[in-house]
């Protein structure tokens, strides 16, 4: 097989543990979205917190930059574009988006 | 080496004679085995254990075939044919039963040197109960000098504790009453 | 000082766990390795051994909780039997991979069916793989020391390995014997507190456990072979600082009159006491006999074997459990692909004797001698015979 990252089996950490904490955190999930993102239309949301509890991948955390207090913030960094979300909201207020390529790894996104 | 085998049912403690037999031995320095026919514990059922004591190493994990000495803790077993099976012609049996030695002799078919005891009525009147496997230890000491009377009353105390003085006075009223016949 | 007493062997077991001081049992109950757990359990609701004795609801569960307090740092013990080593399968191979220092006796027992609570090595045989290091005893004292041994193998950090003591079911664990108990102090001379390599901890974490996926996996499992292979020179080590310690040796194979030994008995477990008695007496009788005992069953000590059978022209092999389909039992496959690379060598008989507990007597041994020499001589085909089958 090619050797793509491959590491030699001397330079394994003993049982093959990880050794250093929280490396998923930096895993970028969001890679594997299509061109479509999850975006909530604040005016139809009523902050039930829905997307943030049921999302697999804990996308969505306290919007605590918005003027008003209780909207969930949505992260493309970790969102794979499942679509539970969407799926889910009880107010119909996640709907697809379409996304540019370049615009994919951005930020948070707010609406 | 000497090889006895017990004769007992499930329940009767013939597993635990030879446990006490075995660590009375090892206690006086020599080497000893004790151990069951190995198999699901069933009360009542017809079982045999075994007991070698050695001056050497045993290095043997084979049942006994061929004993020395043969202990029949249940009278009822005695016609049974495994009881001889194997006995030595030069060796001893030891019988609960309250027959008489030619008596045995004829029950079990066996010739050689025999002993007798009614274990049962000692074990009623000493401990209460009629079960013999303590009293035949008694029976059995005085057939053949085993260990020593004293070497076995640290595991009787470590074994039944309040209860070991009783077994001791039944163990000891069987050696005193015990019949032996050459 | 040491004390000589009159032990069940099961109890040696439990007294040799507890003078090593163990933090965690997790164990299910399965004959005939009951009275192991019973009397360690009694010993840590007595108050005699300060560690945590976890009841589980079946073996699955045993291994699961030994692999999690053997990573959180804590000197761990279990024991099973047959169907519940069977059913400890899938974790057994998790403990090595992780790295982690559990010991384990197993009071070997044939699996069903039909059912059998006796004993033979078809449980430990269907755990050959599983990447622990094995040993066998022979008696109770080996039960005893072997089991003190393992704790030094299994944590000495050049190991970290997951370590097993094969004592025979019934044969071994249910007999009254002799044994050595040495004190509290000389055990504690002998071995040291547990200093895990690495471990679960809040303060520090690390994550075990982890996918192995195909750019992995291979590197994984090379790591851990390596350390299994590395482990004999540690185990060896630890056997001879034993010997300094309480004065008895052990070797990965122990020989028994095999210099000038035409034929060479070959066995592993309680049964090759026996066989050591029908040697002895063929050697009164003026045969030259000999026999070999595998103590260490993996890593094979293979260089160890090869020497000490190096004289020999027949070789009478006992297996204790079959391998179906295969050439031969499991021990007599393992001589044979050894020998084989040597490019010569004696001729391996192999008997599949003792399943399920029947008695495998001297006498057996001397006729399995006998028709090894006669099958030898004539040079039959080297397969195996199931010893004793009623036709």
């Amino acid at each position: 097989m090619a050797d793509e990252g491959m590491q030699s089996w001397k330079t394994l950490a003993l049982g093959c543990a990880m050794t250093e904490p929280g490396t998923s955190r930096s895993f970028n999930t969001g890679d594997w979205r299509g061109r479509q993102r999850p975006v909530t239309d604040r005016e139809k949301c009523i902050k039930c917190g829905a997307c943030y509890i049921l999302c697999p991948d804990m996308c969505y955390s306290p919007d605590t930059e918005a003027e008003e207090e209780g909207y969930w913030i949505w992260n493309g960094f970790y969102c794979k574009g499942c679509g539970i979300c969407i799926a889910e909201c009880p107010k119909d207020a996640i709907e697809w988006q379409d996304e540019k390529e370049e615009d994919k790894y951005g930020q948070a996104c707010r609406t | 080496m000497i090889e006895v085998r017990f004769h007992g049912r499930g329940g009767q403690g013939a597993v635990t004679s030879c446990e006490l037999m075995a660590q009375a031995a090892i206690a006086e320095g020599r080497y000893a085995q004790a151990f069951p026919s190995f198999g699901p514990e069933r009360r009542g059922a017809p079982l045999q254990a075994y007991l070698r004591i050695s001056d050497d190493p045993i290095r043997l994990r084979e049942k006994i075939y061929h004993p020395n000495v043969v202990v029949v803790l249940d009278p009822a077993l005695l016609a049974s044919g495994a009881v001889k099976d194997g006995l030595k012609e030069d060796g001893v049996l030891v019988a609960n039963s309250s027959k008489t030695v030619a008596e045995v002799r004829g029950q079990c078919g066996y010739s050689g040197r025999t002993a007798v005891v009614d274990a049962a009525v000692i074990a009623q009147q000493e401990l209460g109960v009629p079960i013999t496997n303590t009293t035949m230890l008694g029976a059995l000491l005085k057939a053949v000098e085993l260990v020593e009377l004293d070497s076995l009353k640290a595991p009787l105390d470590a074994r039944f504790g309040r209860l070991a003085e009783k077994n001791l006075a039944a163990l000891q009223r069987a050696y005193a009453e015990t019949e032996i016949e050459e | 000082m040491a004390k000589r007493v009159g032990l069940e062997v099961s109890l040696a077991c439990s007294e040799a766990v507890k003078l090593a001081n163990v933090d965690v049992i997790a164990a299910y109950p399965i004959t005939p390795q009951t009275h192991i757990v019973e009397h360690l359990s009694e010993l840590v609701a007595d108050g005699h051994l300060d560690a945590e004795f976890v009841p589980v609801e079946s073996e699955h569960s045993a291994m699961s909780a030994c692999v999690g307090s053997s990573a959180a740092g804590a000197r761990t013990f279990t024991s099973s039997s047959a169907q519940g080593l069977a059913l400890m399968h899938e974790i057994l191979f998790i403990a090595p991979a992780l790295r982690l220092p559990i010991v384990m006796a197993v009071a070997n027992r044939s699996l069903s069916g039909p059912i059998s609570i006796w004993n033979d090595h078809s449980d430990i045989m269907a755990e050959r793989d599983i990447g622990w290091i094995q040993t066998f005893a022979e008696n109770g004292q080996e039960v005893m020391d072997l089991t003190l041994h393992a704790f030094k193998v299994a944590e000495d950090h050049r190991v970290t390995l997951p370590m097993i003591v094969n004592l025979d079911g019934f044969i071994l664990t249910h007999v009254i014997e002799p044994i050595e108990m040495p004190s509290q102090e000389e055990v504690d001379a002998y071995l040291p507190p547990f200093e895990p390599q690495q471990k679960l901890d809040i303060a520090n974490p690390i994550s075990m456990g982890l996918v192995g996926v195909p750019e992995v996996y291979t590197e994984a499992r090379k790591a851990m072979l390596d350390a299994l292979e590395k482990s004999y020179p540690v185990i060896k080590e630890h056997w001879d600082g034993f010997a300094q310690q309480f004065g008895r040796q052990y070797n990965p194979i122990e020989t028994h009159h095999v210099d000038d030994a035409d034929t060479v008995l070959v066995t592993m477990g309680s049964l090759g006491e026996t066989a050591m008695t029908a040697v002895d007496e063929m050697r009164a009788a003026g045969r030259k006999v000999g026999q070999v005992r595998i103590r260490l069953w993996r890593p094979f000590p293979s260089g160890d074997f090869l020497d000490a059978i190096s004289g020999a022209k027949t070789l009478v092999v006992m297996d204790r459990a079959l391998s179906p389909g295969a050439d031969s039992g499991p021990v007599a496959t393992e001589i044979k692909s050894l020998i084989y690379a040597t490019g010569g060598g004696p001729y391996v008989a192999d008997f599949v004797a003792g399943l399920s507990g029947r008695d495998v007597t001297r006498e057996d041994f001397k006729q399995m001698v006998d028709k090894a020499e006669a099958a030898a001589a004539a040079g039959d085909p080297m397969t195996f015979e199931m010893w004793g089958v009623k036709e």
